[in-house]
This record gives C-alpha cells, sequence and structure tokens, in this order.
C-alpha cells in the first residue's frame, strides 16, 4: 500500500487500544488581523466501536474537531493517531486516501450531489476507490437496504425528503465500508422524528458492524440516548 | 479515478449545463470549421493545380533535343561546330535522336513512355478551299490529360486511325457550323521525306552520281496528300507550350503521323551531320516518366547519354512552396477562432468551478484526490474539444462544399467546367479534430488547477 494510506484492513489500535488518538491537537486561522483559536490543546482517544457525541454550542469547536480527526482539515499544532499513522504528516494525496478508505462522513446538509439519481451518488465513493465494476451494483445495492431505501435508487435528491436523503447520505459514508464514520449535526436539518430515525439507523449500523462512529451534535438529550461516551468542547477546549 | 468512470462522470457533467455547454461547444466548433474550412481551400486549390499540371504532361515529363553545335540555329548563327567539349576537354560526336535512342529512353527504370515530337507544315483541302496551319501528332496518353474533355465529337477511334481532331478556332475557318464537321474527310497536303534506297541508286543512270549517292546516301522531299476522318471539335489552347499539346491546329494519332514520315525541320541538319545517312531522326522525344519524383535521375541519365534535355520540374519546386507559404497563412489565421474559442472553455469552467465549489468539496470529502478533481475538469475540457472538433470538421467540410458548390454555379455561367476547390483529406480532419482537443486541455489547465487547490472545508461550507 503507498505511503500515507490508511485502511481499516491495516488500522491496528496503539497499545492503549485506541484507535483514533488526537494528542495537543489544535487549528488555528487567521482572520485579519486576529487569530482565531478553532481548536486548542484538545487531546482525546477514541477506541474501536465506540459511539462517541461531540457536544458543545455553536462555535465550541466541535466541528472543526470533526474535520481535523476526518482528515478534511490539517491541525496547526499536534499529531491525530489512526492506526499508527499521524494524519498530520500526511501529504494531501495520503488524506484523500485516508478518508476515501477508512472514512465516512454524512453532514448536516446530506450533501448529495443533485444531479445524481441515489443510486449513482451511492456509488461515487465505489469510483473514487477504483472498485470494480462487477462488484459495485451489489454493494450498492446493500447499502441502500441497510438504510431501507432500495425503492428510492433512481430517484434524484429533490425527489426526496430531508430524511431520506440523510439516510442516502448514510449509505453513501457506510458504501466503502469504512472503519470510522464521522457525522456532523446528522439531524440537524430533519425533525425530531426523522432526526431520531437517523440516529436509530446509525445505531443499529454501528452495533451490526461494529464501526466507530464520532457524531457532531449541539443536542444533549440525542447525545445521551445514543452515545456511549460524550465529548464536551467549549471555546475550543475540552471541559468537563 | 479510473478512466471510465472519468469519463462517464465529464459527460454527464456537461450534460447537466447543456446549455451553456452546447454553447461552448459550438464555440470550439466554430473555430475548428473555420480552420478546416480555410486549410481545406488550400488543400483543394493546390490540389486542383496539381492536378491539372499533372494531367498537363508537363511535370511529369523529360523533353530530349539531339545535342547541337553552338552557332546553328541562334540568333545572327555562326560557325558550326560538330561538337562541345567535355569536362575531361574530349569533344564529343553530337548523337542524333533517333528510333535507337528512342528505344534506349525506354529501357530507363520509371519511364512509361516516349514519343517523338512529330509537328510538320501542311495545306488541308476542305470543301473545294485550301487552308494552311500545323500538324500535331498526338500520344495516346493525350487521353488522359483532359485537354479534350467537353470536345465535340469523339477522340481517334485508335492510335492508327486515319482520323483528325480540329482545333476550334481553325475548324472555324473551315466553316461557320465547326460541329457539321465531324465525320466529314478532309486531305493533308504534306512534305513526305523519303530515303533513297539501293535499288534506286542502281537504277540511277549516271555513274558519278550514283557514286555519290552510294557514298553519301540520299533523302528527298515529296508532296503527299492524306484523306483524315474529321472525328472531332477540341478547344484545346494551340499554345500550350512545350511537351503539352500546343503548337498544332489539326490534330493526328501519333502513330499515323509517323506513318506519313513527315520531313521534319532536323532533317537536313542530321542529314549532313551524319554524313548522309538517311536513317531518320527525331526534332525533340518526349519521356514520360510514373511521377514527377523520377524526372531529375531520368533527366541526368538522358544527360550522360549524349542529349539535351529540358524539364519543368523546378517549378513544380516553387509552386509547392508557394502553397505551403499558403496553407500557413490559411490556418493562422483560421487558428484565431479556435484561440477566442479556447477563451470560451476556459471562462464554462471557471463558471462551472463557482457554481461547483460545495460538489467538489463533496468529492474530496468522500476522498477524491486533487487529481481526481483536476482529472474531471480536464475531462470536461476535453469533451468539449472533442465534440466541437467532432462538429467543427463536418462544419467545415459544409462550408468547403458550398464554396465549390457557388464556385461551380459561377464557372458553369461563364461557360466553364466545373471544379473541386475544397478537399478536407483524413490528415486535416483528424488534425483538426486532435487540435480541438489540445487547445481546450491547454485552455482547462487552468481551471483545473484551481478546481484541484479548493480546501474541501471552505467548499462545503459554500452555499
Amino acid at each position: 500500500m503507498a505511503s500515507g494510506a490508511i485502511s481499516n484492513a491495516v488500522i491496528e489500535p496503539p497499545r492503549n487500544g485506541a484507535l483514533l488518538r488526537a494528542l495537543n491537537v489544535a487549528r488555528s486561522y487567521r482572520l485579519g488581523e486576529a487569530l482565531i483559536h478553532a481548536v486548542h490543546d484538545v487531546s482525546l482517544d477514541i477506541r474501536g466501536g465506540e459511539f462517541v457525541a461531540l457536544l458543545g454550542s455553536s462555535g465550541s469547536g466541535k466541528s472543526t474537531l470533526l474535520n481535523l480527526l476526518a482528515g478534511l482539515d490539517t491541525p496547526t499544532a499536534g499529531a491525530i493517531h489512526v492506526g499508527g499513522k499521524n494524519l498530520a504528516e500526511l501529504d494531501p494525496e495520503g488524506l484523500a486516501r485516508y478518508r476515501r478508505d477508512t472514512v465516512g462522513m454524512v453532514f448536516q446538509s446530506f450533501n448529495l450531489l443533485p444531479r445524481m439519481t441515489l443510486e449513482e451518488n451511492v456509488e461515487l465513493p465505489l469510483r473514487l476507490a477504483e472498485v470494480d465494476r462487477s462488484e459495485r451494483q451489489a454493494r450498492v445495492g446493500e447499502a441502500l437496504e441497510r438504510v431501507r431505501l432500495g425503492a428510492r435508487k433512481q430517484h434524484r435528491p429533490s425527489e426526496l425528503s430531508g430524511g431520506e436523503q440523510q439516510r442516502g447520505a448514510l449509505a453513501r459514508a457506510l458504501v466503502n465500508r469504512p472503519a470510522i464514520l464521522f457525522a456532523d449535526e446528522p439531524t440537524g436539518n430533519l425533525d425530531s422524528v426523522n432526526g431520531e430515525q437517523i440516529l436509530l439507523l446509525l445505531q443499529e449500523i454501528q452495533n451490526s458492524m461494529g464501526m466507530t462512529v464520532v457524531m457532531v451534535t449541539h443536542e444533549r438529550p440525542l447525545a445521551e440516548r445514543f452515545a456511549s461516551r460524550i465529548v464536551m468542547l467549549s471555546d475550543g477546549r475540552l471541559v468537563g | 479515478m479510473k478512466g471510465r468512470d472519468l469519463t462517464e462522470l465529464a459527460v454527464r457533467n456537461l450534460r447537466e449545463a447543456v446549455l451553456r455547454n452546447s454553447l461552448t461547444t459550438l464555440g470550439v466548433a466554430v473555430g475548428v470549421a473555420s480552420l478546416v474550412a480555410m486549410l481545406s481551400l488550400g488543400v483543394g486549390l493546390q490540389a486542383l493545380a496539381s492536378q491539372r499540371l499533372n494531367k498537363s504532361g508537363l511535370f511529369d515529363a523529360v523533353f530530349v533535343t539531339a545535342r547541337r553545335g553552338r552557332g546553328m540555329g541562334g540568333p545572327g548563327g555562326g560557325p558550326e561546330r560538330a561538337s562541345a567539349p567535355n569536362p575531361a576537354g574530349k569533344r564529343e560526336v553530337a548523337k542524333p535522336l533517333d528510333e535507337g535512342s528512342r528505344q534506349e529512353f525506354a529501357k530507363l527504370a520509371d519511364v512509361t513512355e516516349v514519343y517523338p515530337q512529330i509537328r510538320f507544315f501542311t495545306d488541308v483541302k476542305y470543301g473545294g478551299a485550301s487552308f494552311s496551319t500545323n500538324v500535331l501528332g498526338l500520344p495516346e496518353s493525350s487521353r488522359a490529360t483532359g485537354s479534350f474533355d467537353g470536345m465535340t465529337g469523339k477522340y481517334f477511334s485508335s492510335p492508327t486511325a486515319e482520323e483528325a481532331i480540329l482545333q476550334a478556332e481553325f475548324a472555324k475557318e473551315l466553316t461557320a457550323e465547326p460541329a457539321t464537321l465531324v465525320g466529314k474527310e478532309l486531305v493533308l497536303r504534306y512534305a513526305q521525306r523519303n530515303e533513297t534506297s539501293a535499288a534506286d541508286i542502281a537504277k540511277e543512270k549516271d555513274i558519278d552520281k550514283q557514286m555519290d549517292e552510294m557514298m553519301s546516301g540520299a533523302i528527298s522531299i515529296v508532296t503527299r496528300e492524306k484523306k483524315l476522318r474529321i472525328a472531332g471539335i477540341t478547344d484545346a489552347d494551340p499554345s500550350a507550350g512545350v511537351g503539352g499539346f500546343g503548337g498544332g491546329r489539326v490534330f493526328v494519332p501519333l502513330r499515323t503521323a509517323e506513318a506519313l514520315h513527315v520531313a521534319q525541320p532536323n532533317d537536313v541538319q542530321d542529314f549532313v551531320r551524319a554524313g548522309g545517312s538517311n536513317k531518320p531522326t527525331y526534332m525533340a522525344l518526349t519521356v514520360r516518366v510514373k511521377s514527377p519524383k523520377d524526372v531529375t535521375r531520368v533527366e541526368e541519365a538522358i544527360k550522360k547519354m549524349g542529349y539535351s534535355t529540358f524539364s519543368l520540374l523546378d517549378a513544380t519546386r516553387s509552386l509547392r512552396l508557394v502553397f505551403t507559404v499558403f496553407d500557413l497563412f490559411l490556418g493562422l489565421f483560421g487558428s484565431l477562432a479556435l484561440t477566442v474559442a479556447s477563451l470560451g472553455i476556459i471562462n464554462t469552467l471557471v463558471m462551472a468551478i463557482l457554481e461547483r465549489r460545495r460538489e467538489i468539496g463533496v468529492l474530496k470529502a468522500l476522498g477524491a484526490t486533487d487529481r481526481d478533481v483536476r482529472s474531471l475538469f480536464f475531462a470536461e475540457a476535453g469533451a468539449m474539444g472533442l465534440f466541437g472538433g467532432i462538429f467543427g470538421v463536418a462544419l467545415g467540410w459544409l462550408i468547403g462544399q458550398t464554396l465549390t458548390w457557388g464556385t461551380t454555379i459561377y464557372l458553369k455561367r461563364q461557360d466553364l467546367p466545373g471544379v473541386k476547390i475544397s478537399h478536407v483529406p483524413w490528415w486535416l480532419a483528424g488534425g483538426a479534430i486532435a487540435f480541438a482537443v489540445v487547445v481546450s486541455l491547454v485552455a482547462g489547465l487552468y481551471p483545473a488547477a484551481r478546481a484541484a487547490k479548493l480546501n474541501p472545508v471552505e467548499a462545503l461550507r459554500y452555499e
């Protein structure tokens, strides 16, 4: 495997059993004259199979931390170890491979590509991972069945409800069988009923696939109900 | 991402913003069409010129004459020399151009035909009147030159037919309605060259004269008449020049002309130079070769045999240079439109990046590398270039055909035959498409690089 590539096939937890380890991670942005510390000196261990909720108010740095852990962003200080590799040392190609092979992501605004059908959206990660064509249909079908959207695969996102779109996004995140699923406010754009349905689905998938889930949310009741551990952030720092 | 996936995604993306991408592709097509139309004119005109020149028989022929001494036949005359010194200082004997040399030339590699120039003065008797003119013998290959296309009547029925084709201006001298001459007969009155045979010498009663003739041989010039059927009337220009079918207003098959044993202007000179030999000689021979590229070699070989030669090959070289420069400028002008079209591609793709910012962020979040994103935009640019190129070639061909059609109508109104002035060879079509793709890819460089550099976090936040 090329340098920097991390897949669930080769992830080995560090000696203390943590799949994901953040060590003194910081992320700062320059905004004109000011320097904004979005995340400041955060250290965190996440074990394999855990459902961790990053809880905090708006601007607490939880989404920034999630992006750092998912390899979407690079810390300005500190290290993030996944399977023995430090994400901070990976080049953009390496980070892309990490996101492709190890990570699944679900967003608040679903982020399904509007020009593609649900089936094509779910197939997209398989194209990026260069999965053989003969395998794709089966895996897409499996992912859509898992989220109970098999009958809607030819519909475009605009023809689906919010809840269906988020389930479709979940199917897309799962199709590559990632080791870690990152969800950034997955219920933020849904009503309470649909939101609960999504989290139940997430929990079911996590239990059946043994996946590690890291979820950002500002809703404490949801976090307490579904997560096995809650990590609190405020002003970019861990609290509690 | 694999090539097929890239292509599928690129084509899908282009289909989604169909109006905008179609207009951009149309811009490329117009650029390619102007390039193809311009160059097809250059190629077509060059092909037309080459075809006409090759058919004229001027550029795949070597014209051979016997080497003659200085002072004979030139302005002011002068003492004759029997031969000219070669570089070694030895004087060579000027070789006559006769049947033997004709056969030697025919044996040279890549020579297709060797025929003498037989042109003679004649009195044409028709309808009780007499008309003076020149007659020219035509080789069988003259049929393929196109000079006799559109003639009234027909070409000679055989290489030895006792037929004549009249030049249109001469035919008008015979009758006010030249077309009515076809099928009629005329009589040629000409000067025949006669050799005096040994039997004829033996008949000579004057012994001194007999001795003279035995030592020197003898030729005599007598008038003869020959009846010929008029096979056709042609507009072929009598002043077409050396090696062409000019210099005559009545044409007969070459073998028929040879059988007449017409006295030629060189007969007396060659007779004296040859010490009284009565073997017939030729004024000039035309040696035709397979292609213009064979001319130089054959010409050199004939010169080494001791003859003078002349060819118009250098003229074709200059002509090729002129057309090459012509094509270059046509290509440059045609490319201007394509350059403008490439700016359209840049604009379209930069707009696409703005509109698809979030989409690019999603792709990166899903694991697309910078190279994947760059390749996707490259593929879209290349696809616009490819479709625009193919459509542009078709459009350029159509423009060329329209120009040819318009030109033909105009020429026909001038009572001239139509010509094909535009030609799109496969290399031009393929080259234009490839050029369009290359230009489009170059245009896609900046947008592709810009898309690849997008920060996924910022792109995902973009509304």
